[in-house]
């Protein structure tokens, strides 16, 4: 999912007592509203709490006592058993491999792009960005075919590499779109400074851009990681066994296998989720501050 | 590719809105073509060249083995009468209906209920914990989600057994399975999947509005409908736009979660073009034919983001009173 972002520098907004209250709000109102959504985000956890559930049932329990039940006993096969069947440790490894890869390769290229489109102002610069924009937008099905072709006969087929270069350019489409319009802003007194002083253009990237927009590219990081982490289409076509898969697309092609009874599906889905939300408490500071929508001009 | 045309053609010639200060001005912005150049390859490599590749392909008959055979429109044409190509499309608008109509809608409420409400009469810490339940499913590998909820749509799942606990049994249903009921299943999956990301933006574009208009409207008199049509709405109309326009791009390619629920069916009840052009590329084995459906999908996604970028520009405008 497509966000743009701009750091916010701002403190969050006041939410200082109001001397004035509302009346409508001010009773029983409030609490109804309160317990409404309430009411709303319970219903948003309840599939979680079905997972948790039948993650540490046996299977014999499970039958006997259907999804509703609570666990005799707290059963961990399940989830021992989808570990090693699909050797999750490994399919962490490409997870984290093609994700961590493709973020950093993005964003360097997303910055070298948008230095020359923000920066040195190239001419036709705005159709440029309109491309790259529109880039992010393309359907993977109108890629997916002649880069599965090609990939078979370069020998990149059924390799990490390949999804590694193909969502490096296609996040970074994104990055350069975002970058170049955040450095349009980027104040010109600084860069004639820096000029004056006799640096050159690499030499401004480096010194005094990169640790400008360093709050940025770190939002930027962590969603280009994310987004790829949870990528599906070109995994799935590109790598085919088990020891490039990463982790949507091994629980993916367990899906209806034998193996899969209702507490393994439960137990997979447990160990694939475990990581995303991790990163979640981890970044969630850094992408708040981040997520604002497309206010910069 | 169209990059390294206008990159060609571009070089010899200076910035035309900026006015160069000095004659050195032109040979320095030149350099700067230096550090598109990896992006530009790169670029043409993943993105240009395949594109142009499928479009070409769309005009043959290809089983991915020997030589494509040139057909000319023929695809095109058998598109125009293949039911399950309508269908895929019909289901698209459905998508819409899911991915960006009710969450936008409902993200607006729930944004304005959460920052307006609840973070101000409350402490905003109810706020953000309300917010971050909202926003967990956004978080996951959304075919994670698929698997789990097609796990509880299951004649024999979760919902089915939370229907019988309740004493609702009679209503107890193959929820994915009858083509009657898949699409309106997979549609609440979309909504529940989607949700969070209209309210997190929504509330994040709040925080920018001064809380002084608030105040004032309170003082005023004005109630929290009031307050919604005449300050939220308008204040946060840029955020509305983008997230319109991000969740409409991904509901015409929604595919990871069909994949994962239903697989297009039963019966194409729940078919959407990303998905047809996969199965119609690595099931059939008909690559020309696929890649007619990738190309009018990708045609469709182009107009409809220029679209939107054009109303976006005209509404700014207008604001501006130009």
């Amino acid at each position: 999912m497509a966000v743009t972002l701009t750091p916010v520098d701002r403190a969050p907004a006041t939410s200082r007592a109001t001397p004035v209250r509302d009346r409508h709000h001010r009773g029983a109102g409030r609490w109804l509203v309160l317990a409404l959504v309430t009411l709303g985000a319970l219903v948003m956890l309840v599939p979680f709490a079905f997972m948790l559930l039948n993650a540490f049932k046996s299977p014999s329990d499970y039958s006997n006592g259907g999804p509703l039940s609570w666990p005799t006993e707290f059963y961990t096969t399940g989830l021992r058993t989808y570990w090693t069947t699909v050797n999750f440790p490994l399919k962490l490894w490409n997870s984290t491999l093609i994700a961590g890869s493709v973020a950093v390769l993005g964003v360097a290229v997303s910055l070298l792009n948008a230095y020359a489109l923000g920066i040195g102002r190239v001419r036709g610069r705005l159709w440029i960005v309109g491309l790259f924009l529109l880039a992010n937008m393309l359907p993977q099905e109108a890629l997916i075919y002649p880069l599965y072709y090609v990939a078979k006969q370069v020998g990149l087929y059924n390799t990490q590499l390949s999804v590694i270069i193909i969502f490096t350019v296609i996040q970074s489409a994104f990055g350069t779109y975002l970058l170049a319009s955040v450095m349009g802003t980027f104040p010109r007194s600084l860069l004639e400074a820096a000029a004056l002083d006799g640096a050159g253009k690499w030499t401004i990237l480096w010194r005094v851009v990169f640790p400008n927009l360093r709050p940025t590219l770190a939002v930027l990081l962590i969603f280009f990681f994310i987004w790829t982490w949870n990528e599906f289409l070109i995994p799935l076509v590109m790598l085919i066994d088990n020891q490039t898969q990463t982790i949507p697309v091994a629980l993916a092609s367990l899906q209806g296998d034998r193996l899969m009874d209702a507490p393994t599906t439960n137990a997979g889905a447990l160990i694939s989720l475990v990581p995303a939300i991790l990163f979640f408490l981890i970044f969630q500071r850094t992408l708040a501050r981040g997520i604002t929508a497309g206010a910069e001009k | 590719m169209a990059v390294s045309e206008t990159v060609a053609a571009a070089r010899p010639a200076d910035t035309p809105t900026q006015p160069p200060p000095g004659k050195k001005r032109r040979g320095r912005n030149a350099a700067y073509w230096l550090y598109l150049l990896p992006g530009a390859v790169l670029f043409v490599l993943v993105i240009g060249a395949p594109l142009v590749g499928t479009v070409y392909l769309s005009l043959t008959k290809w089983s991915g083995i020997g030589d494509p055979t040139w057909v000319g429109l023929d695809n095109y044409q058998q598109l125009l009468h293949d039911e399950v190509f309508w269908a895929s499309f019909r289901n698209t608008v459905a998508m819409i209906v899911a991915m960006v109509v009710v969450p936008t809608l409902l993200g607006l409420l729930l944004a304005s209920v959460l920052f307006d409400i609840i973070g101000r009469r409350f402490r905003p810490r109810t706020a953000a914990a309300l917010r971050a339940a909202f926003y967990l499913p956004q978080v996951l590998p959304v075919v994670v989600a698929g698997i789990v909820w097609g796990w509880i749509l299951r004649p024999d799942g979760a919902f089915n057994s939370l229907l019988d606990s309740v004493g609702l049994g009679a209503l107890r249903h193959d929820w994915l399975g009858d083509p009657g009921t898949a699409l309106p299943a997979v549609m609440a999956v979309m909504i529940w999947v989607q949700i969070g990301y209209p309210v997190v933006v929504f509330m994040a574009a709040l925080q920018r509005v001064d809380p002084e208009l608030y105040e004032a409207a309170e003082v005023d008199g004005a109630n929290w409908l009031h307050r919604f049509r005449a300050i939220t709405l308008p204040q946060i109309r840029p955020e509305t736009f983008v997230v319109a326009l991000t969740c409409t791009i991904a509901a015409l390619k929604v595919f990871g979660p069909i994949f994962a629920l239903t697989r297009g069916g039963p019966e194409n009840a729940t078919n959407v073009p990303s998905y047809f052009a996969y199965y119609t590329f690595f099931k059939k084995l008909q690559v020309g034919y696929g890649s007619a459906i990738s190309t009018v999908l990708t045609l469709i996604i182009v107009v409809v983001a220029v679209l939107f970028i054009g109303m976006q520009y005209r509404s700014e405008r207008r604001d501006r009173g130009i």
